[in-house]
């Protein structure tokens, strides 16, 4: 048996998603941009996926780019606004933000700070990819970005993100399919392009949509929001068993992060002594699939930046482990992480 | 047996790789993550990563990546670049061998439930009488004996070198039998943290302060030329220290002072070197032991005696430099070996 416990990195497709994809797949190829039926059916499917992602998102369908992913979106907020001279982020966003603000000669400063950084744009995660914490935005006198990618499936992105000019999701952290996402561009905010060509997404984002894609993005996002509250109670006590079992466990565990200001899937655990490394190959072995840090292009684990910012020290950092829960997570995973993690450990000790 | 194989992404442990699992092992591949900055090839660029692990996809074995970048640093790097700001000559493979992927990957298979480790080296372990033995590789022009020289007992036990019996062409002959995607990859070269456009001195200028020095003649004492960088300068160099004045026979650097860089027009000889850090195979070799020496990676073994400090030499040779690896054997086998000490 496998216990898929990878969820922050991405989540099985829903079948809601699959089921709505797969005739964009097949007989309704179209091109949206085109002015025939076989185009035209492609262009419903599109605007009414918007009507659905504007919806999730609290925000007007016109306001909706779809995107390439999470990484593209974030990109296109960074990139994109007009008028926009400085920007600036916390030190414990995804790389997608991170390297964007770093690409702008922008500052990084420490969460605590952010809400009285002066830059045009500042950008600030809701919930953290690997430790789940989640941030209160603040109100900026500038542009307000959000990455809500992480936070897509737990939290009313609609109502905690309402002030905030610009969010990104991707499809795939919430069941839907990899390779799109959306970014919402509230009210004023006009966006210059970072892709330039057909002019698409009224000139915000050039090329062909990807047509089934967007369609499985908005049924996965209406099976999630209309199922979160569900999902968080069911999905939250089998963290609450999964942590609570380990800490009690495994001598010297600790979590990373207060519970409570966290993400009801994140199970963010450090094992001091034990590399993290080693620990995932076991887990591996056991059937368990876990991450820890972030993976770099040559698939090495690199100590996480959002550990360090958080003043975890370097040597812990590299003894942590997240197992990310999600809608299809069973106690029967739970189970089998409660006996292989404590195992695995004991072994490397 | 469980072996958990090093993959660095080229031919030979691509083939080590599949030779074990033909053989009926139970083979996990893993590929050492060990320099982050620039590299030609060598073992650590993403791209040789790539290759392990479409080579691991072929034989359908398992593949992890581990990040031993900090260790690289600190037993690799850091001592490559304290020797050379100290005037002598390391071998970072060595080093590599030793600290790397002979102690941390080791120590990280026993961890994990391995029988034995395998990397793609051209020599052989041995069992003879009980005890193990570290053998030159089946092709000579290939051997790799040498740099693997500080393994004991302990680590020989848990090592298997399955192409040593191999030549490099029968090797490439069977990664290309089995389709295998590095089949055809040029052998890695030199350093590999060290780039062919910046070379040694990029490398070294951006870590160290270079200081510039004065060529002096041995005999008369004289000023011939200057260097930008004596740290550059390796003690029985022939080349390479830029046009030097008067006599336009060939130089030998002889010593290096501080700042001073001694040049002879003899190449300087030595009757024998003394061994810092020796590490033996098996037992270390007795004082009296004849032992073939060999004084760098692809040098030519000459006949010496150990007599428990030092390497007396039958006849004498050319000066070694303070900090390469002397390996003593016994016919095609390694004793064990150490560092040279300063003359």
């Amino acid at each position: 048996m496998t216990a898929y416990l990878d969820h922050a990195a991405t989540t099985p497709l829903r079948p809601e998603a699959l089921d709505a994809m797969l005739p964009y797949l097949t007989e309704h190829f179209g091109n949206p941009s085109g002015s025939h039926a076989v185009s035209r059916q492609a262009k419903q499917a599109i605007e009414e996926a918007r009507d659905v992602v504007a919806w999730g998102l609290g925000c007007r369908p016109a306001e909706v780019v779809f995107t390439g992913g999470g990484t593209e979106a974030d990109n296109l907020a960074l990139f994109g606004p007009l008028g926009v001279e400085t920007v600036a982020c916390t030190d414990v966003e995804h790389h997608a933000v991170l390297h964007s603000v770093l690409a702008r000669g922008g500052q990084v400063v420490p969460v605590a700070d952010i809400a009285t950084t002066q830059a045009d744009l500042v950008s600030v995660m809701l919930a953290n990819n690997e430790t789940g914490v989640v941030h209160d935005l603040p109100h900026v006198k500038g542009l307000l970005h959000t990455d809500a990618v992480a936070a897509f499936p737990w939290l009313d992105v609609a109502a905690l993100a309402a002030h905030a000019d610009l969010v990104s999701i991707s499809a795939h952290k919430f069941g839907g399919p990899k390779g799109v996402g959306a970014l919402a561009v509230r009210g004023g905010v006009r966006l210059r392009p970072i892709l330039h060509g057909g002019g698409q997404e009224a000139d915000r984002r050039s090329g062909t949509h990807n047509v089934a894609g967007i369609v499985g993005m908005a049924a996965a996002l209406k099976a999630t929001v209309e199922q979160r509250a569900a999902t968080v109670e069911r999905v939250g006590r089998l963290r609450d068993r999964l942590a609570n079992g380990l800490l009690a466990a495994i001598p010297g565990a600790r979590e990373t992060g207060e519970r409570a200001t966290k993400t009801a899937g994140n199970c963010h655990l450090r094992f001091p002594g034990v590399e993290s490394e080693s620990l995932l190959v076991l887990l591996d072995e056991a059937g368990v699939c876990a991450s820890a840090g972030s993976a770099c292009a040559s698939g090495a684990i690199e100590p996480s930046h959002v550990l360090t910012a958080m003043g975890v020290p370097r040597d812990e950092a590299l003894a942590s482990v997240r197992l990310s829960l999600g809608s299809t997570t069973t106690d029967a995973d739970v189970d089998l992480a409660l006996k292989a993690v404590p195992d695995a450990v004991a072994r490397l000790r | 047996m469980r072996v958990l194989a090093a993959m660095s992404g080229g031919v030979d442990s691509s083939v080590a790789a599949a030779l074990l699992l033909a053989q009926g092992h139970d083979v996990v591949g893993a590929t050492m993550k060990l320099w982050g900055g620039d590299s030609d090839s060598g073992c650590c660029s993403v791209a040789d990563v790539e290759d392990a692990r479409r080579v691991a996809q072929q034989l359908s074995i398992t593949h992890h990546v581990f990040n031993f970048g900090d260790d690289f640093d600190a037993h690799v790097v850091a001592p490559y670049v304290a020797a050379h700001a100290g005037g002598s000559t390391p071998n970072p493979c060595v080093e590599c061998n030793r600290h790397l992927k002979f102690d941390r990957f080791l120590v990280r298979a026993r961890q994990l439930g391995f029988d034995a480790v395998a990397t793609g080296h051209h020599a052989r372990v041995v069992s003879v009488a009980g005890r193990w033995r570290l053998r030159r590789g089946a092709d000579a022009a290939k051997d790799q004996s040498y740099v693997l020289h500080m393994l004991g007992q302990a680590e020989l036990a848990q090592t298997l070198l399955p192409v040593g019996e191999m030549t490099k062409a029968a090797v490439r002959s069977y990664a290309n039998e089995l389709g295998l995607r590095t089949a055809a990859k040029p052998d890695s070269q030199d350093v590999c943290f060290i780039t062919s456009t910046g070379g040694r001195a990029e490398f070294l200028g951006s870590r160290i302060p270079l200081r510039p020095g004065r060529v002096v003649d041995d005999a008369s004492g004289a000023e011939v030329g200057r260097v930008d960088a004596v740290e550059l300068v390796t003690v029985g160099q022939r080349r390479g220290l830029g046009p030097l004045s008067g006599d336009p026979r060939r130089r030998y650097v002889s010593a290096i002072e501080g700042d001073t860089v001694r040049v002879s027009d003899v190449a300087p000889t030595v009757s024998g070197i003394a061994l810092g850090r020796t590490a033996w195979v098996d037992q270390p070799a007795a004082p009296g032991t004849p032992v073939l020496a060999q004084c760098s990676a692809h040098g030519s073994p000459v006949a010496a005696t150990w007599d428990g400090e030092r390497v007396q030499f039958a006849k004498p040779q050319r000066l070694v430099a303070p900090g390469q690896s002397v390996v003593l054997y016994d016919g095609d086998d390694v004793l064990g070996g150490g560092l040279a000490l300063p003359a």
